[in-house]
């Protein structure tokens, strides 16, 4: 498996990669850790000539924790989020879903930035993020925005993300009371048949605030609102435990595939998701 | 001397010979990186090949047009069918007796077919390349269900039209390839009909892959000054290879060189003749330069060997306690789009007739239909002797159906049915003679080794806790009691496109004592070179240490017809000892002369020919081997060489008994093994530590196998699972570990006694996890599920029993 | 066509500089251009492994990284890991404990150990299991790679070496 033949650019600043993609158009894209794109790349399903390396730009590198708020630079490879104390004990919801991405040498390549831009359904982090309320930070053209990462995804591959922006930075606050991400896949290295990121706070045993999203269940990630809603002041019950996934459930649109049909996925999710609740219920 | 103070037990241990874990002497160069596989072979001015390849799984090629590809700078020619016509080489013959296209001529048949082949300066020239030739495709029906293509009326193999009979007889219909038929049909039917009770099972074993972790290569160079013809490959039997390389080249054997070099794991996938290969061969002698053709993973998996792809119906009847009184086995087989399966010739559906199994079944018939359809050809036996994996399959579920029909222990059912110790030999309704086997011993160690009775005590009180809601949890306890058949063949019976099946070695001493052997068998990870000299060191007395073994070269190994069915130890093992006992003839003789007695006087002792009765008087093997060469000896002529060509007077029958214990989650469909025991009877053991490191491997194989991999392909005839993404290959993650244990019952006809064991744990595996799972089941009426069983299938056995709610 | 693009790459301790198109794989360089050939291609999608070199201090699929992004990187592959007459103690314990068959995943294996075991000198089995999920093996079912490498770790714990690096890694397993 041979790529097409492509010029390489590896700029070291922000503004390199702004004037690459002013330069060559739609003809240029940006690459982080590579693990998506490349293997697109070698099947020749992704035709880029101006290949644009993102390795080079420190501003993109490193995990800032300041007092609640935690920033992630794009280029952040999973490995360095498994691998960092202090963010396991901000925000440790990343540090479990991070080690159920891919194998090993994966994660030593793959980016944050990488896996919540490039919109495949199939990648962990983007529900986690919209779990987290996590805010993504674009650079483009016209200068620096930030989207939600609950309004950043719109199908399959498609975002808010315009072709010129490059994202740069995550943005979340961190978590206090239970965590889980559970997913379940076929063996390593492989996505999610379902999976699901919880984040329950408790206050007398009973729920005070939750957030819930889901992974690989729609062409996009899904928060369920309604998930959260159905939980916040109850014990977490089962009846509670029901109405959330319900809730859940009536959000995604899961397609058949490799992995089964949609009745199987839609039951497993059910599984899933209240799994996840019961597990961040019981951290919390 | 320093040699009188050594024990008897030293000198043996010294040797490293039969019995031994010696360690293995190929890893120092694999822990190295210096192992010397095919796409490692670089040769000056090296050509790039790569292929075009069907998008269709049916299609009508209207034209070609490599115009493009071969303005590219670099490419130095694009071949296809017309090219290779006049050569008469667009066509090869198969293994099984069908022909099949080399590169596609006016159709396509199966998705990822050949249809050309681009040559060039590199591997990144011929990739743009393959994106330039433009191929007009004119879609045709497709037909990827064997059950439909005998009903359908698209012809498939046009060049076959009007040729009602094939290679195997007579054809049914425009698609169907044979039928093979054995056994008493009416016997069986006349004992069903009178029988107590009656059960019939369909069961689909489905299509999957052996896919080692090398794909399939080869670097081919044609000397045109010399006329000589070197192919590098992927061969598992590169002798074979020679001869067909020669057949269809028209270039005299002698003149053709065919080197294995490190192969990184074959399991069936090398046994083929490949398209691939052709088209290095006809490059490199169009070029005149050396070119090397590697396939991808995705080509591997949709083009190179698929085995199984069996549709099964079985019907097997008891008596009311539980006799087997008769089986009836009736198969449709699906062999894509030629029938390129690697089956000795006089057996189109391999071994499929051991399928009465470990028991000792009265009568019994088997009837199989091979059928063309859509799919790439192969039909390969991935870790097994030729479709005894599908064999025993099959009886191994139909056991567990008849003891659900009589609600039986499936234990039990099976230990009354077990041919007795003392009817071996025993002769098979269906005609094979099984050489030697203890099943009782090995089944009552076994369901000991893992308390039997336990497990199902607590698998019942794992049920009633799921009925009153405790858990979603379920235990299911898989047994499997498997006899292989290996070792083809004896050449009265098996060849494999007229070559006998026998095997080879060839032994030189030499002066100093020490000796290289060569074998025409080659290792794709077995550790021949280990292994093969420990035969050695206990035949010829040489530390194992001073003997290399050398397979793979034909130029110099001595031909024989390679490695898989787990032939290796019973056929090229057997000549091995048998050279070894030639070796040990000669130098009976020289040790006499040396001692100044008469032949019979003196006796063979470890390493040693002593004089009986005197044990102080003796000559070393290393001696005699220096007295061989350099002493006029008078009537001996000088030298110490042997070679044996080994035709086994029969097959070998290694057998086991496995037990394995999983628990599923009813809800999600994940199962979780638990434990899995693993007896094994492979006869004389050879080397302890590589019989478990092949257990280990092929019960990981069938692990994989049964819990997930397949090559699955859509109504269109596009494979889903052309990438390690989606064809399951488990990691260290999803792996048990295995207990191992044996019984050991030597093959009377083998000259040590070995049996073969590198398939049995694939062939004893895959029913015994799929086993497993459906037993969680069967309390709750499970009776048979398809395999694989992955989440999905698993939770659907739930979801159809209801157990969802 | 691209232009070719001036390689600089650092690999077991040795320096090479090439021209070379910037699609071309890092594995296809080590193999082709370099004549370095321990590491392997067994799948072309970064699942099997095979190809795993240590670059930059990271253990990396070289089948799934241009040589272009590469550029000016370290590497360590199988050959620079110990020679015939030093070998590492996992390439040892590989061979003691019979953790591969036929070769073709080992020194992508072993070079992921060796990474593996720097992270984390203590691993237990199910660490182990872990982070050697990203290799693929077809022959050994995986229980005597993980026996050499729980071996290996004992062994180099026992030597009275510099091992500094205490257990700060160990990853708990993740399902």
């Amino acid at each position: 498996m041979i790529p097409a033949p492509f010029d390489y650019h590896r700029p070291d600043s922000l503004e390199g990669v702004m004037s690459l993609i002013r330069e060559h158009g739609d003809e240029a894209r940006v690459m982080a850790g590579g693990h998506s794109l490349i293997p697109m790349m070698k099947l020749r399903m992704a035709e880029v000539p101006h290949l644009i390396d993102l390795q080079a730009i420190d501003s993109l590198r490193g995990i800032r924790i300041d007092g609640d708020k935690i920033t992630l630079g794009a280029m952040v490879t999973q490995h360095e989020l498994i691998d960092h104390a202090e963010l396991a004990t901000k925000a440790p919801i990343l540090r479990e879903a991070a080690l159920q991405i891919a194998d090993p040498q994966v994660r030593y390549m793959g980016t944050v930035g990488g896996n919540v831009a490039n919109g495949d359904p199939g990648n962990d982090m983007p529900g986690l993020m919209q779990c987290l309320d996590a805010q993504f930070t674009l650079h483009g053209p016209e200068g620096t925005r930030t989207v939600a990462a609950r309004d950043f995804y719109e199908a399959a591959y498609m975002t808010a993300r315009t072709d010129e922006e490059v994202l740069t930075e995550v943005t979340f606050a961190a978590t206090g009371g239970g965590y889980a991400y559970e997913k379940q896949k076929r063996k390593i290295g492989d996505y999610a048949t379902a999976a699901a990121a919880v984040l329950i706070s408790k206050s007398g045993g009973q729920v005070s605030a939750a957030s819930v999203a889901m992974t690989n269940l729609s062409d996009v990630p899904v928060f369920s609102q309604g998930a959260a809603d159905a939980l916040v002041g109850t014990d977490c019950g089962d009846a509670a435990v029901d109405a959330a996934v319900a809730a859940a459930l009536a959000e995604i649109d899961p397609t058949e595939d490799n992995r089964g049909p949609v009745a199987f996925k839609r039951h497993v999710a059910g599984i899933i998701i209240a799994r996840t609740i019961r597990g961040a219920f019981n951290r919390a | 001397m320093k040699d009188e103070v050594q024990t008897r037990e030293d000198r043996v241990a010294n040797l490293k010979g039969m019995g031994c874990s010696r360690k293995r002497v190929e890893d120092a160069r694999f822990t190295q990186g210096k192992g010397n596989y095919v796409d490692d072979v670089k040769l000056p001015g090296m050509l790039h090949g790569d292929f075009v390849r069907s998008p269709y799984g049916h299609a009508r090629i209207k034209s070609i047009d490599t115009s493009a590809a071969l303005a590219l700078d670099g490419v130095v020619a694009v071949l296809t069918a017309e090219d290779l016509a006049p050569l008469n080489l667009h066509w090869m013959p198969t293994l099984a007796g069908d022909k099949q296209m080399v590169l596609a001529d006016g159709k396509v048949l199966f998705q990822g077919q050949e249809v050309a082949f681009v040559v060039a300066r590199d591997r990144y020239v011929a990739a743009d390349a393959v994106e330039l030739v433009e191929v007009d495709y004119e879609d045709l029906p497709v037909i990827v269900n064997p059950h439909e293509s005998l009903q359908s009326d698209v012809v498939l193999r046009e060049d076959l039209a009007g040729q009602t009979s094939g290679a195997h007889g007579p054809r049914k219909h425009h698609n169907h390839i044979f039928t093979w038929e054995v056994g008493d049909k009416e016997g069986t039917e006349q004992v069903m009909e009178n029988a107590d009770v009656v059960v019939e099972q369909s069961m689909y074993y489905h299509r999957t892959h052996p896919c080692p972790l090398e794909t399939c290569g080869s670097v081919a160079s044609m000397d045109k000054v010399n006329g000589k013809l070197t192919v590098y490959g992927t061969f598992q039997a590169p002798h074979v290879v020679r001869t067909v390389a020669s057949l269809l080249s028209g270039i005299e054997e002698h003149n053709i060189r065919v080197i294995s070099p490190d192969i990184g794991g074959g399991f069936g996938n090398k046994v083929g003749v490949y398209p691939g290969y052709v088209c290095s061969i006809v490059a490199s002698i169009v070029t005149g330069k050396p070119v090397k053709w590697v396939e991808d993973r995705m080509e591997n998996l949709m083009s190179t060997a698929f085995a199984r792809d069996y549709h099964m119906t079985g019907k097997i009847s008891a008596t009311k306690d539980g006799k087997i009184t008769g089986l009836d086995c009736h198969v449709i087989a699906d062999h894509g789009a030629f029938d390129a399966c690697a089956d000795p010739t006089k057996f189109p559906a391999g071994f499929m007739n051991i399928c009465t199994g470990s028991y000792d079944i009265p009568v019994a018939h088997l009837a199989v239909d091979g059928v063309y359809t859509n799919k790439a050809p192969g039909g390969v036996s991935y870790r097994c002797s030729f479709r005894v994996t599908e064999a025993v399959y099959l009886i191994e579920r139909m056991i567990e159906v008849l003891a659900i029909e009589l609600n039986m222990d499936a234990a039990e059912l099976r230990r009354i049915n077990f041919i007795k110790k003392e009817q071996f030999p025993y002769t098979s309704a269906l005609g094979w003679e099984y050489d030697s086997g203890d099943y009782h011993t090995a089944w009552d160690k076994a369901l000991e080794a893992v308390d039997y009775k336990g497990l199902r005590a607590e698998q019942a009180e794992r049920v009633a806790a799921f009925k009153r809601g405790e858990t979603r949890s379920l235990m299911g306890i898989g047994l499997t009691f498997f006899t292989e058949i290996v070792g083809a063949g004896p050449v009265k019976n098996c060849d494999i496109l007229g070559m006998g099946m026998f095997d080879s070695c060839e032994i030189r001493i030499h002066p100093t004592g020490s000796a290289i052997a060569r074998l025409g068998t080659i290792s794709q990870g077995q550790g021949h070179a280990t292994t093969f000299a420990q035969i050695l060191a206990s035949e010829i007395g040489l530390p194992a240490d001073s003997i290399t073994i050398e397979e793979g070269d034909t130029d110099t190994a001595p031909y024989g017809l390679g490695t898989y069915g787990s032939r290796s130890t019973p056929v090229a093992g057997a000549a091995t000892a048998m050279a070894g006992r030639k070796i040990r003839a000669k130098a009976q003789m020289i040790a006499a002369y040396l001692l100044e007695v008469h032949d019979d006087d003196v006796e063979f002792d470890v390493d040693r020919f002593v004089v009986k009765g005197a044990p102080e008087r003796f000559k070393t093997m290393k001696d005699i081997a220096y007295a061989a060469y350099n002493q006029a000896i008078p009537g001996i002529e000088p030298g110490l060489e042997a070679v044996s060509y080994y035709d086994p007077p029969n097959m070998t029958y290694p057998f086991g008994a496995y037990i394995c214990v999983m628990d599923i989650d009813v809800d999600t469909g994940v199962p979780d093994i638990r434990k899995f025991y693993a007896l094994d009877d492979c006869g004389t053991r050879i080397n302890p530590m590589i019989i478990e490191g092949q257990i280990h491997g092929g019960l990981t194989e069938a692990l994989a196998v049964s819990l997930g991999q397949e090559i699955a392909y859509d109504d269109m005839g596009n494979v889903k699972t052309g990438t390690l993404m989606d064809f399951f290959l488990p990691t260290a993650w999803e792996v048990p570990n295995y207990e191992t244990d044996h019984t050991v019952t030597p093959s009377p006809h083998h000259p040590i006694g070995a049996k073969g064991v590198g398939e049995s744990p694939h062939v004893g595996g895959v029913p015994c996890f799929s086993n497993a799972v459906q037993d969680a089941f069967r309390p709750f009426g499970n009776r048979h599920t398809n395999m694989p069983h992955d989440h999905w299938r698993i939770w659907k056995t739930a979801n159809d029993l209801g157990l969802h709610g | 066509m691209s232009n070719k693009m001036h390689i600089q790459l650092n690999v077991n301790g040795e320096a090479h500089e090439f021209l070379a198109e910037p699609r071309e794989l890092l594995i296809y360089a080590l193999r082709e251009r370099l004549n370095i050939t321990g590491p392997h291609v067994g799948c072309d999608t970064s699942h099997c492994g095979a190809c795993t070199v240590t670059l930059d201090g990271k253990s990396v699929k070289a089948c799934t990284m241009f040589v272009a992004q590469a550029n000016g990187a370290e590497i360590t592959t199988i050959e620079g890991i110990g020679s015939p007459d030093a070998l590492h103690v996992l390439q040892e314990s590989f061979r003691e404990h019979h953790g591969l068959q036929c070769g073709f995943c080992t020194p992508g294996m072993i070079t992921r150990a060796v990474k593996l075991l720097e992270e984390n000198p203590t691993p237990t089995e199910e660490e182990v299991r872990f982070g050697m999920a990203g290799n693929i093996c077809r022959c050994t079912g995986y229980q005597n790679i993980v026996k050499s490498i729980l071996a290996a770790a004992n062994e180099m714990n026992a030597q009275p070496s510099s091992s500094e690096a205490v257990g700060h890694n160990k990853v708990e397993a993740a399902e």
